[in-house]
């Protein structure tokens, strides 16, 4: 089709050739024919739900969010009781599931990322190892390996009386595992004020050095200085007490069961595990693709100019194969989020266990649902929000 | 580009759900599905004679459950398949139950035939939302009967059974009265009012507790039995049901406390009132039938009974509403057949030769025995 400059500029369309046969007018019409069906269609779907919604008596109210639960809660990441809101109770999950996603996604991508490497090692029994690693928890249903994990290993740890007892004292048993905890005393903060301010400082220390060798090439001795600054606020900190830093609260058997300290529940565990186990299958043969996408004639090249394997790794291929890794990395965090809410199966109580307890004791499942859904659409898309931000920072540069 | 296309799919996602809102505000329609016209004939002076005539609307949805069954050819019952004594899997992979014949009885009933029933199983958190759907005709899952389940869930028919929450503890703990339990984590089955009663009853008396929850009730006993709580909670008669099944049924105590009333109903959906007239008229039928003292076995011969209110039962004489609720006026007949009366119903699974354990009737007993079971009389 040969148009004339003058006409085009003109509503976009050709003056010269009718409009039931111009060929963008025909694909404006298809546009707004499909645009006007699909927009009927979730009209008609959603009509459809809230009038047979309504028939059935399940009314889209949020108004009981506000009446007291009455219902108690395994665990809880803040205070809960049966007194508080529907509400409340399910911030409660919401924190739970966050806690369990945040530090599952840490984990799988610490243990992921390792056996990734282990798969490519040299060493044959490495290698092999981690293949079979793979195999078995890639090709495993998570809802099965999360009962084995509960009910067969976590479940069959000692009883309370029987608790194996580390150093520590750590205590150990099917209840959890319960573990000394500092107490929040004047003193204890400043200690751990000091520990962060040793954090922060080592930190940007090791960074500006660095970057000063970078940019003059002299020797700078960032690790040794960073690691002095670690060390050197919180041992001010304890001298400056006397030595008298930090009271820990231990745990003591009680009653029915040990008191003080911190607790890590079975049902939490055996989640994290499960899903952290699960995922680094995943992750692991994210690694392999993302490093096996980067051409071996880089890594020959770095070797050629005399780096050593570690630096061919980490300056050479790691900066390449993250690019190949990150998108299908975010969608092993994302499944990991939401095969979170398999928690239901083995008592912990995340955001979908939470919701379903409140369907039934309030009886009402559809302003639950709709709560849950867009709970973890949003989980979902900050997450992906995060991750594509840190993805365009370090694609290159077109 | 990108974000003008997710801008205009979001821009069209709200006008959707705009419209789909709006489309919904108007006039709700009522559909008349049965008239029923009532003839009156009013004496007047003079030689003309005036007919007056009265219309009976019944609410919509009035007979709608009765002309789904039936065209079905079978009854949806919501039931369990993991509880012995109430709803269980018998050897031959058959269902059984005190919940599972309330089921069957009305099913015979209905369709004339009491295997023509279709058992759902499902957990104690999908009960609400299963009758609330009108998924099923007949939820008959050990539900309790409360208030505001009655309100949101379904209509609630007649008990069938009085229950209580008590709690199990492991003999060596040594614990007997309920104020021992300062502290205990408990397992618990989520979505039930046991669950809301645990939290009630330790908050009353001021002591702390840790739970454990589970959806399904196998894992809460798998759970309880492993040690991972010191104490487990539900109805009494749930305990005593599962305690059976555990490898050392000695080891368990049921304590003596009981913490609530646990009334278990058969629920049927909101909004068909004829619906709940007939499951309530047969579960009556199968206690007065018990205090009429026709059985499984002579209900055959009954029908030449000399007692006229197991003739008027039988169908044999008189009528007690069967036209209006749509059944035959020889239904209990066969409802006696299929699973006996009340007494017999419970005495085949929890009786002193019951086929799941012994339970004394204690408050289940007929009323005349001093018992709580009543039911209307039949007329």
């Amino acid at each position: 089709m040969t148009l004339k400059k003058g006409s085009r500029r003109l509503f976009g369309f050709s003056g010269d050739v009718p409009l039931w046969r111009d060929e963008r007018a025909l694909r404006a019409v298809a546009q707004l024919i499909s645009a006007v069906l699909l927009i009927g269609a979730v009209v008609w779907l959603v009509a459809n739900f809230i009038q047979a919604a309504e028939q059935r008596g399940l009314p889209l109210s949020y108004d009981f969010l506000s009446q007291e639960s009455g219902f108690p809660l395994g665990e809880s990441v803040i205070e809960y009781n049966p007194s508080r809101p529907f509400l409340y109770a399910f911030l409660v999950g919401l924190l739970n599931t966050l806690k369990v996603s945040i530090l599952g996604i840490i984990f799988a991508t610490i243990l992921g990322t390792l056996i990734g490497l282990a798969r490519m090692s040299s060493n044959w029994l490495l290698s092999r190892l981690s293949l079979a690693y793979i195999e078995f928890f890639r090709n495993t249903p998570l809802l099965v390996l999360l009962f084995i994990w509960y009910f067969a290993v976590f479940n069959r740890f000692p009883r309370v009386r029987d608790s194996l007892a580390l150093p520590g004292p750590i205590y150990l048993n099917l209840r959890g595992l319960f573990v000394p905890w500092p107490k929040y005393t004047t003193e204890g903060l400043l200690f751990l004020v000091a520990i962060l301010l040793g954090i922060v400082t080592a930190t940007a220390a090791w960074i500006w050095l660095r970057r000063v060798r970078e940019r003059t090439g002299r020797q700078t001795f960032f690790w040794p200085v960073s690691i002095f600054l670690l060390l050197f606020f919180p041992a001010l900190a304890w001298i400056s007490q006397g030595g008298q830093t930090i009271t820990w609260d231990i745990p003591i058997l009680e009653g029915f069961n040990f008191q003080g300290g911190t607790t890590l529940t079975p049902e939490f565990t055996a989640l994290l595990v499960g899903l952290v186990t699960y995922t680094a299958a995943f992750i692991a043969e994210v690694v392999r693709s993302g490093i096996q996408a980067v051409d071996r004639g880089q890594t020959e090249a770095a070797r050629a100019i005399g780096l050593s394997s570690t630096q061919v790794l980490s300056l050479v291929v790691i900066p390449q194969a993250m690019r190949v890794m990150i998108p299908p990395m975010i969608s092993q965090f994302l499944n990991l989020t939401k095969n979170s809410s398999l928690a239901l199966a083995i008592g912990y109580p995340d955001v979908f266990a939470v919701g379903r307890v409140m369907i039934n004791q309030a009886g009402r499942a559809v302003p639950v649902f709709s709560m849950v859904m867009l709970t973890y659409l949003a989980i979902s898309l900050f997450v992906s929000f995060i991750l594509n931000l840190y993805n365009k920072r370090i694609q290159y540069e077109t | 580009m990108k974000r003008r296309t997710m801008l205009a799919f979001a821009g069209l996602l709200v006008l959707a759900l705009a419209l789909g809102a709006c489309s919904t505000t108007g006039g709700e329609e009522v559909e008349v599905t049965r008239i029923v016209e009532v003839t009156v004939e009013v004496p007047t002076e003079g030689e003309t004679t005036t007919e007056t005539v009265i219309e009976q609307v019944q609410a919509p949805g009035y007979g709608e459950v009765l002309a789904n069954v039936q065209d079905r050819g079978r009854l949806i019952c919501a039931g369990r398949t993991d509880l012995l004594g109430f709803g269980y899997l018998g050897d031959d992979g058959r269902n059984l139950g005190i919940d599972i014949d309330l089921c069957r009885a009305v099913a015979a009933a209905v369709l004339g035939d009491p295997e023509a029933v279709e058992i759902v199983p499902i957990t104690a958190a999908e009960r609400g939302p299963t009758i609330q759907s009108g998924e099923v005709d007949l939820l008959t899952r050990n539900v309790t009967w409360t208030t505001s389940r009655d309100a949101q869930w379904g209509n609630f028919t007649v008990v069938t059974f009085y229950d209580g929450q008590g709690f199990m503890v492991p003999s060596d703990l040594g614990v007997t009265e309920l104020e021992q339990l300062d502290g205990a984590t408990v397992c618990v089955t989520s979505g039930t009012t046991t669950e809301l009663n645990l939290a009630t009853a330790f908050r009353q008396l001021g002591m702390d507790l840790e739970t454990v929850v589970f959806e399904d009730t196998a894992s809460v006993y798998n759970a309880y039995e492993e040690g991972r709580c010191d104490a487990t909670t539900s109805d009494k008669s749930q305990l005593l049901a599962v305690r059976e099944g555990f490898a050392d049924p000695s080891a368990h105590d049921i304590l003596a406390v009981t913490i609530s009333k646990e009334p278990l109903t058969p629920v049927v959906p909101h909004g068909d009132d004829q619906w709940l007239d007939l499951v309530k008229t047969v579960l009556w039928g199968l206690i007065n039938a018990e205090w009429l003292g026709v059985t499984q076995a002579n209900v055959g011969d009954m029908v030449s009974s000399d007692n006229l209110n197991v003739l008027k039962m039988l169908g044999v004489e008189g009528e007690f509403g069967q036209a209006e609720l749509g059944l035959s006026p020889t239904f209990m007949q066969d409802v006696l057949a299929a699973v006996g009366n009340y007494g017999e119903v419970y005495d085949r699974y929890l009786g002193p030769d019951g086929i799941a354990f012994t339970l004394p009737r204690g408050p289940n007993a007929h009323w005349t025995d001093g018992g709580l079971i009543y039911a209307p009389p039949m007329k």
